[in-house]
């Protein structure tokens, strides 16, 4: 297997999980009440462990001294290839619940068809973040159905962030060459092939929801060849803050 | 009921918390009993949601992604500490969004200690080392207090929060063993956290209103002083064995006594803070209400959602 | 506007075998938002395997000033338990 190829790959998976876990760690202390506080806390935890495995698997892989976090914290934005959905902003709860469940699910079907994985290290990975993410599925799929079905006010917001973040959800089934050479090798998954079952289950949760799915098919890209948002660069200064101002240090 | 008939209710009552009985809820219990515990126990809750924002500060900064998720998991603790604790409250007929609204409105206390900044990564260090070590000692004797829905609260949380002051001292460690510019940084934390922790456990004993009361009804086995005096002996210990100094030059050890004699606190410092002149009462206070306020609409859309499926169950069954 | 989620307690069973017991309440819009919210506020730690929700509204209590007439009664029915009755040392296992 080309080495450099499932590094990148591990990358692209690993890249979604940590982003997204920051977006929503910063919510941590400022939830709509304690319990979906500590809901959210929860997710935030989840992916944060899940990019822990990819990273600590990634560091192994280049050897030279890389670690979970100076791989985590130490890249160029150029050099992080998540895709722009995770790295949208905390506009709102309906823009949280929103994005947490476009994301999720794109990222249990993902899941489902890495733990088929040649890669035994990714197909462990991917079999114990299932459990989660299915979980994550239902938290996220019950507050789009409990806003899009909710009040007048809470519809409106819910179908502005559904719209809003349309644009982003193309990009979950682009691939880069990396991820073409993995899936010839039976390590990868072929994303392409989601694409049909994933808007097919996002349409059915939003017409429970009562919302409206959108209609443009004009799509944002980038994030997978390192191409953000303008929001990415805020959220790595923070999160590699302490790396940058004290580096080589062990905390 | 007759004045005499509530004496004698009441000496009865005092009578069973004497034999170490528990109260429950729906016991009869005396009003100040009642109001003493709501506004201890909402005191409690209200610091641990306020105490989630000092740290939460750091969530997003944390230097390694090891550190970032333990402190993740002790902020989200201190959410479910203040549940449980609004929980023992309502126990006693006041619901959760009164006691926000105590909160909110300044009628409630916090403890002061969370109107402090956190500057530093070891800032995360300190606050768990100091003011859970704080914290810990006020509790863990809460554990046996009257009241049956406090104690159940507290057993959880002190079993919960074992982790909680481990982490911050691992933090301390861990920058005690590294550059100069991390001792630093080590060193600095502990000379801003120290004395607002020793303040934490109350105004001395002389100043301190509920204390008797209190005593009697278990919320308190000991006195501000002698928990202030546990907590030195315990905690001088620990800096010293990694290298940090307490910022108290009198502070000395009292072999006659068999505890460390200490420095002058500054009252004056405390009691301003309480009254709103901490460097960052506005800011806390700010945090809250701002995120009640933004989850105002999401609370009413989950209950209208709510009522809409009942209906439906309801039209189904029918 | 403005509206309170209603109160729920929750009972977790730790294990298989062991019945279910108060680990403590909660609010939630609604049932199923009970079981998630108890799920994350109670089960953090691996503490269960099973829970229920109830609304705290739907709990019927007794009421402590009755507890004389309700369970004093009980404490002088010694024939209920087996350390009444009389036996010759022989005698085992029973």
């Amino acid at each position: 297997m080309n080495k450099e190829h499932l590094y990148k790959y591990i990358l692209g998976i690993a890249d979604n999980s940590l982003i997204l876990g920051q977006r929503l760690g910063e919510l941590c202390g400022h939830g709509p009440n304690l319990e979906t506080d500590i809901a959210g806390t929860n997710i935030s935890l989840d992916l944060f462990g899940q990019s822990r495995s990819y990273y600590q698997y990634a560091a192994k892989l280049i050897g030279n001294g890389a670690t979970e976090d100076s791989i985590a914290m130490l890249r160029n934005e150029r050099e992080y290839i998540n895709v722009l959905l995770v790295e949208q902003p905390n506009t709102d709860f309906a823009y949280t619940m929103a994005r947490q469940f476009l994301f999720d699910v794109y990222h249990l079907l993902m899941l489902q068809e890495l733990q088929k994985s040649h890669d035994v290290t990714l197909a462990a990975i991917a079999n114990k973040s299932i459990k989660e993410v299915s979980y994550h599925l239902r938290f996220s799929s019950d507050w789009v159905k409990r806003l899009g079905d909710g009040t007048e006010e809470s519809h409106q917001k819910m179908q502005d962030a559904i719209d809003g973040l349309w644009t982003y959800t193309d990009e979950l089934f682009h691939q880069t060459d990396a991820d073409k050479a993995m899936v010839a090798e039976g390590a990868g998954v072929d994303v392409k092939e989601l694409k049909d079952s994933y808007y097919s289950k996002v349409t059915k949760v939003l017409a429970e929801a009562t919302l409206e799915t959108p209609e443009s098919k004009w799509f944002q890209k980038g994030g997978k060849n390192g191409v953000h948002t303008e929001h990415l660069g805020y959220l790595l200064s923070d999160l590699q803050y302490m790396q940058r101002t004290f580096p080589n240090m062990e905390w | 009921m007759s004045e005499e008939q509530i004496k004698d209710l009441e000496e009865q009552f005092e009578a069973r918390i004497a034999r170490d009985e528990k109260i429950e809820p729906k016991d009869w219990m005396p009003e100040k009993y009642r109001k003493t515990h709501i506004r201890q126990m909402s005191q409690h809750a209200h610091s641990e949601v306020v105490g989630m924002l000092p740290e939460g500060n750091w969530i997003t900064r944390a230097p390694s992604l090891r550190r970032k998720v333990a402190l993740l998991a002790k902020i989200q603790d201190e959410a479910g500490h203040g549940l449980y604790l609004y929980s023992a409250c309502e126990t006693l007929g006041i619901s959760r969004d009164e006691l926000y609204d105590q909160l909110h409105s300044g009628k409630a206390k916090y403890s002061s200690i969370f109107n402090y900044p956190t500057i530093t990564w070891a800032d995360m260090g300190a606050i768990g080392w100091l003011v859970d070590g704080a914290a810990i000692i006020n509790q863990v004797p809460l554990c046996n207090t009257s009241f049956g829905p406090y104690a159940r609260a507290m057993v959880r949380v002190c079993k919960e929060e074992s982790f909680h002051q481990r982490q911050g001292y691992e933090i301390m460690i861990k920058l005690m063993q590294g550059t100069p510019e991390q001792k630093e940084m080590a060193q600095d934390a502990l000379n801003r956290w120290w004395w607002p922790s020793l303040m934490m456990l109350g105004p001395i004993d002389a100043e301190s209103v509920h204390t008797e009361q209190s005593m009697k009804w278990k919320l308190k086995r000991k006195s501000n002083d002698e928990l202030r005096q546990q907590f030195i002996d315990q905690t001088v210990p620990q800096a010293e064995l990694i290298g940090l100094t307490i910022p108290d030059p009198d502070l000395k050890w009292n072999d006659e006594k068999g505890c460390y004699d200490f420095g002058a606190i500054d009252w004056d410092e405390f009691w301003q803070v309480v009254k709103g002149h901490g460097p960052c009462n506005k800011e806390r206070m700010n945090a809250r209400v701002g995120a009640w306020e933004r989850g105002e609409w999401v609370r009413d859309a989950a209950v209208a959602y709510a009522e809409k499926k009942a209906n439906k169950n309801i039209n189904k069954a029918v | 506007m403005k509206k309170n989620w209603p109160l729920w307690e929750v009972f977790v069973r730790s294990k298989n075998g062991l019945e279910h017991r108060h680990f403590g309440s909660l609010h939630a819009a609604d049932a199923d938002m009970a079981l998630e919210n108890a799920r994350d506020v109670y089960t953090r730690r691996n503490e269960g395997v099973s829970i229920w929700v109830v609304e705290s509204k739907d709990i019927t209590a007794s009421n402590p000033e009755h507890n004389g007439e309700l369970f004093e009664p009980a404490q002088d029915k010694v024939y209920r338990h087996p350390t009444f009755y009389d036996l010759p040392d022989e005698v085992k296992y029973m």
